[in-house]
């Protein structure tokens, strides 16, 4: 399991994003976990309860979100989202696609911080 | 008095491992300006990276090639002693709890060679299947091995390290009638998570198909004179490439 490893380049990502800012505030973060990242999404919530409450403070939740594989279908002259990871294929036409566009993101995407006024 | 908490949305749309891409890419224009070649291997532990990494660093070796090899591995350096039977320069990793190598190990092991003195640098990572998949280790090409004991449909069940790889490599053809392995069924297994992979079938045992991995490395080498060294299988069952 490396998604421990995963969140600390996370926690430091935020820490960078946030330059110098309190990363206490930190109420949610939104990561984009593609299906071809090699990151399971299950074990980097675990490794997120484990390590981000002594490095960001308690409350900092963990928001995954998931795109589609997309892939060129060089028969249809079209973007498809491929059957299955297992399945490398046009759903359509069902020609193999080996021009994946999307699926190998692991991005934060935002970060919500609460500001009391 | 009333607080009221009031939430800000900070945009980043960053890679989270930024840091070893970017490591990652620094390592692949040092490896291109030194000349040398780097080539990692992943598989589940016990597919015989070792074996082959061996038999593919004599067989460079003793085509006039200089090579070196970096090994990682949670504990032990007992992959590192194999690999030194052949003679080259080799270096563990210990990787302690950490199930794969990232850019900044490759690149701390390598901080005292001189990359210029080398045509070829074999990394073998962690034996694992799916960390791996998600660190870049500047190398210029990564090789991806299955065995024949090990079944038909390990692309299958892990194809995110079939994609970040760019050659297949099925390795202990020797044993492939003993297990019953199904050729035919791995092949399409590759091909059905990796439309169009290039695929090597290999036995370090009895030196099958090791020629052939070798042309794949000489056709992807860097080269600051290009000579043209035969490969020689030399006491292998192999006829040797003709010059």
């Amino acid at each position: 399991m490396h998604e421990t490893s995963v969140v600390h380049s996370l926690i430091e990502l935020i820490r960078e994003s946030l330059a110098g800012g309190d990363v206490a505030r930190v109420a949610c973060v939104r990561v984009n976990v593609g299906p071809l990242s090699g990151v399971e999404p299950a074990a980097l919530r675990f490794a997120w309860a484990a390590v981000s409450p002594e490095a960001l403070g308690p409350t900092a939740e963990l928001e995954l979100v998931t795109g589609p594989v997309l892939a060129w279908c060089r028969a249809c002259e079209a973007e498809r989202e491929v059957a299955s990871v297992q399945r490398v294929v046009c759903p359509v036409c069902g020609a193999p696609t080996p021009d994946l566009l999307t699926g190998r993101e692991l991005e934060l995407e935002s970060i919500e911080l609460s500001t009391t006024e | 008095m009333q607080t009221v908490t009031q939430t800000r949305i900070v945009e980043v749309r960053q890679k989270v491992l930024k840091q070893n891409d970017v490591l990652a890419r620094e390592l692949r224009e040092r490896f291109r300006a030194a000349g040398v070649t780097v080539i990692s291997l992943v598989s589940s532990p016990g597919s015989g990276k070792t074996t082959l990494l061996r038999e593919i660093l004599l067989r460079l070796r003793r085509a006039g090639r200089r090579v070196a090899a970096l090994v990682g591995d949670l504990a032990t350096e007992n992959d590192a002693r194999r690999l030194a039977e052949s003679g080259a320069p080799v270096r563990q990793i210990v990787t302690g709890t950490v199930c794969h190598l990232e850019a900044q190990m490759v690149a701390g092991a390598l901080a005292d060679w001189d990359l210029a003195a080398l045509d070829y640098l074999f990394v073998e990572n962690v034996g694992n299947l799916v960390c791996p998949a998600s660190y870049d280790l500047g190398e210029a090409l990564r090789l991806v091995l299955t065995a024949t004991t090990e079944g038909e449909d390990k692309p299958r069940k892990y194809p995110t390290i079939f994609n970040t790889a760019d050659a297949a490599v099925i390795t202990k053809i020797d044993l492939a009638d003993a297990v019953g392995f199904d050729r035919d069924a791995c092949l399409a297994s590759i091909q059905a998570v990796r439309p169009g992979m290039a695929v090597h079938e290999v036995s370090a045992r009895t030196g099958a198909g090791v020629d052939g991995l070798l042309a794949l490395f000489e056709a992807r080498r860097y080269s600051r004179e290009r000579t043209d060294v035969t490969i020689r299988s030399g006491s292998s069952p192999e006829a040797p490439t003709p010059a």
